[in-house]
């Protein structure tokens, strides 16, 4: 066995746990689970572990992906048993597979939001961010690595939709993963700075699923 | 998850510190507990998440099944503006619940700065910060700790105080609470059976009355509280209920660690120090339960790195059979075990080379004296001999950074002390130029100074603070003597040592000061980022308390101490013996060598003292 996958879900209070402090919670549970991940030779060595796609401090995902190596012959049937039943609230391992394809072929992820409008109307809403979000380009500043810059986030959007529900506005939409990323949070970020009305009280998301470039479901 | 903490987590560093949900967390069906109990640590989660008797606690607490305990730690700044102004209460990190709807409300209080926190947590709670403000039985707030072997300065505020060790005093306490909550007693009914449970102090039921000189004339117990209040310890600490599956913390804390506790008490009677009085008498665990909870608590917890808790680790009598043990599991697992608090008297080049197979650190010494003279005279039992010898077994062994802890300000100290920590470094630099296997990676030599602060309970006790000018002069001197390249030279600031000096050996007029600083935005004083030296000297004045009256005083040793009311097994007469012996430079040779019957082993009835 060389290279294996995790799928597992992140959620509940298990969002806050940022993306440093997940893959310490992950060596420790697999320590825990009495399975020995692989480590680096070198004089410094650390396991090796790598989430395809680090989800930002809060947000939550139904499927995240992470790569890993084990030693010796392990009964994978059992893993994602086993290491569910260690993990701290929140994160419930899903299956743990060989992998057949290389995580650069995530292109989109689908995902689940809420806006929240304390006081604003979620039907009206729901209407009037379909049509902001129907431009053909949504220029924002953004922080990037240079310092503050311009982006079209539009190209990053495949498709996105608004219904209102219990709390606010249910957001559905595809965006890309990676070249370029976008994290959910810009979308709310480009109401704040083009459109303040529409621009929820706060905004959650959750991703739903992995998919390649031809927009099918990534394994 | 409450609404208002879910938007506020997004906006705050380190939000996972705020939300509990880690692995090991205890979780009971509110409906099914009798008694809910907020177990508060005046600190932030990084440091409350490090300590070993908070993680014990927790666990001997929830062994009561009518009790379901929940941790509680102080926000950080940006996260407590947060909670203002959203107008969130402080809540427990299991149910998320606020603290103020709990039946109890525990404070582990380790250290005097952490005071003012303990005021901002009862008011985040929405509790009245006096016991006397609140007619209730419940909520009740106690709390325990080493900063409450005097426990005056913080008797306005707490309902009682548990003194000792809380393994078993605790569950009592809770038991009693069970009863009172369920026939509906009134809170002084609970109080007076209370006291009467060993090692609970009511300070309510203590008459307090000052001289004219402000020292104080008489504590006098009532309604049937003991005369003083002698600390509870575990006598059979082998036995002592230990968490081999304590909570996994899911974000960075201080010591991310497994803490394996050897022993409690010291053997070695260093005259400033509090902690090897209060902790006697001597009581260690056999190497094979060490060993077998050392395991237990890795596989449970998953946690890379392992390390030896007590006050002397060498001390312990079967070290290398321990270290062995544990080796044999960690090497392979890439696990590391570290050993903190060695002395540079024992240190063996076999430990050493142990460690060495898995990781390799600093060394760092309290040689605490400059002379020998000194160290003589605070029984500080280590030779410029012993520590050169350490160094170059160390230097040989490849170690090439070394620090060196020293105190200023300790009794009879003298100017050419202070040079000779001077030439200790010299010396410790030249061990270092005459065997370090390789040189090119150079040395570093750190001498770092702080500044003594007497404690109850300790053979220094009566001791005077030194001003903060005189503190400042002599670390000049030490400055201006420490000239080699590769020395560098840290001290303390004296004004947080002088404002923990007053709180150390302050009585309840302390308290006013004290609510005065936090109702001046005092919290988390033991972080130099929230400290106010000016804050707490304006607070003195506006109460008409002089600082330097508890702090550089001398206290004479006739006078009536404010934490005489507390036995904590060592009897005066044997501080008083051991201070004496500081004037005349004498060593007293250490537990193992000769017992110097302090008083601590009348504490076991059926143990005997390990010392």
């Amino acid at each position: 066995m060389d290279k294996l996958r995790l799928r597992f879900t992140k959620t509940g209070r298990a969002v806050y746990i940022s993306h440093l402090d997940l893959m310490h919670t992950m060596q420790r549970a697999f320590s825990r689970a009495g399975y020995a991940l692989k480590y680096s030779e070198g004089f410094n060595p650390h396991p090796q572990i790598s989430i395809a796609q680090p989800l930002s401090v809060g947000a939550a995902s139904l499927c995240e992906i992470m790569d890993f190596k084990l030693n010796g012959e392990n009964d994978l049937s059992a893993l994602p048993e086993k290491l569910s039943a260690v993990m701290p609230e929140g994160i419930t391992v899903l299956e743990a597979y060989e992998p057949k394809r290389k995580p650069a072929e995530i292109k989109w992820l689908e995902i689940e939001g809420l806006f929240e409008y304390d006081e604003r109307d979620a039907e009206k809403m729901a209407d009037e961010l379909a049509g902001f979000f129907a431009a053909e380009e949504i220029v924002i500043s953004k922080k990037t690595k240079r310092g503050m810059g311009e982006t079209d986030i539009r190209p990053a959007i495949s498709r996105i939709a608004f219904a209102a529900c219990e709390g606010g506005v249910k957001v559905s939409a595809v965006i890309s993963a990676q070249e370029p990323t976008l994290n959910p949070e810009l979308l709310a970020d480009a109401l704040r700075q083009k459109k303040p009305e529409l621009a929820p009280d706060f905004a959650r998301f959750t991703r739903l699923e992995t998919l390649d470039k031809n927009g099918e479901v990534f394994r | 998850m409450d609404k208002r903490l879910e938007r506020i987590l997004p906006r705050v560093q380190k939000p996972a510190r705020y939300t509990g949900g880690e692995y090991n967390q205890i979780i009971k069906e509110k409906t099914k507990v009798d008694l809910r109990l907020a177990f508060c640590f005046p600190d932030t989660y990084e440091i409350g998440m490090s300590n070993l008797g908070m993680s014990i606690l927790y666990h001997t607490m929830n062994s009561l099944d009518y009790v379901w305990c929940e941790r509680v730690f102080a926000p950080w700044g940006d996260m407590y503006e947060e909670m203002k102004k959203a107008n969130l209460p402080l809540y427990a990190l299991e149910s998320g619940d606020s603290v103020g709807e709990f039946d109890a409300v525990a404070f582990s209080i380790g250290y005097e700065m952490a005071y003012t926190t303990v005021l901002d947590m009862l008011d985040m709670s929405g509790i009245p910060l006096r016991s006397a403000d609140r007619p209730d039985l419940l909520p009740l707030v106690f709390a325990g700790g080493t900063a409450c072997v005097n426990p005056e300065p913080m008797a306005a505020f707490m309902d009682l105080f548990v003194i000792g060790e809380g393994e078993e005093m605790n569950n009592e306490l809770l038991a009693l609470l069970h009863q009172a909550k369920l026939e509906g007693w009134s809170k002084h009914d609970f109080l007076t059976k209370a006291a009467r449970i060993g090692g609970v102090y009511v300070p309510s039921l203590y008459d307090v009355v000052y001289h004219e000189d402000g020292t104080l004339a008489s504590v006098t117990p009532k309604d049937g509280a003991p005369e003083r209040v002698t600390k509870r310890i575990v006598e059979n600490f082998d036995a002592a209920p230990f968490p081999t599956k304590p909570i996994v913390p899911s974000t960075e804390v201080v010591h991310d660690r497994v803490n394996l506790e050897l022993f409690r008490g010291c053997v070695r009677g260093c005259r400033f120090c509090q902690a090897g009085h209060v902790y006697r008498p001597i009581r260690a665990k056999k190497p094979e339960t060490l060993i077998r909870q050392g395991i237990e608590t890795l596989k449970n917890t998953g946690h890379e790195d392992v390390t030896l808790l007590s006050l002397s680790t060498s001390d312990y009598r079967h070290l290398p059979e321990l270290c062995d043990g544990l080796l044999d599991y960690c090497e392979g697992r890439s696990i590391g075990l570290s050993l903190p608090s060695l002395r540079a008297d024992n240190f063996s080049m076999e430990i050493m080379e142990k460690l060495q197979k898995v990781r390799k650190s600093g060394l760092t010494f309290a040689v605490e004296g400059g002379s020998q003279r000194l160290r003589d005279a605070i029984n500080k039992n280590v030779t410029e001999e012993d520590l050169l010898n350490t160094c170059r077994i160390a230097f040989e062994g490849g170690w090439n950074s070394v620090k060196l802890y020293y105190m200023l300000g300790l009794p009879t100290e003298t100017d050419e002390d202070i040079i000779g920590i001077a030439e200790m470094a010299n010396q410790v630099l030249y061990c270092w130029r005459q065997y370090a296997k390789n040189k090119n990676r150079g040395v570093k030599i750190t001498i770092s100074t702080s500044c003594f602060i007497p404690k109850p309970h300790s053979p220094f006790q009566w001791e005077g603070q030194i001003s903060i000018e005189e503190y400042l002069r002599r670390v000049n001197l030490l400055r201006a003597s420490l000239t080699a390249r590769n020395v560098t030279y840290n001290w303390h600031d004296a004004e947080t040592s002088l404002i923990e000096a007053a709180l150390s050996r302050g009585d309840r007029r302390v308290a006013d000061v004290i609510e005065q600083v936090w109702r001046s935005g005092g919290r988390l004083d033991a972080w130099t980022d929230y400290f106010s030296f000016d804050r707490w000297m304006s607070a003195f004045e506006n109460c008409g308390v002089d600082p330097a009256f508890y702090a550089n005083r001398p206290f004479s040793t006739d006078e009536l101490l404010p934490w005489d009311v507390i036995d904590v097994g060592v009897r005066k007469a044997h501080l008083l013996r051991e201070r004496q012996r500081c004037y005349e430079s004498t060593l007293s040779p250490d537990c193992r060598k000769q017992c110097s019957a302090c008083g601590a082993a009348r504490l076991l009835k059926e143990v005997r003292c390990d010392g």
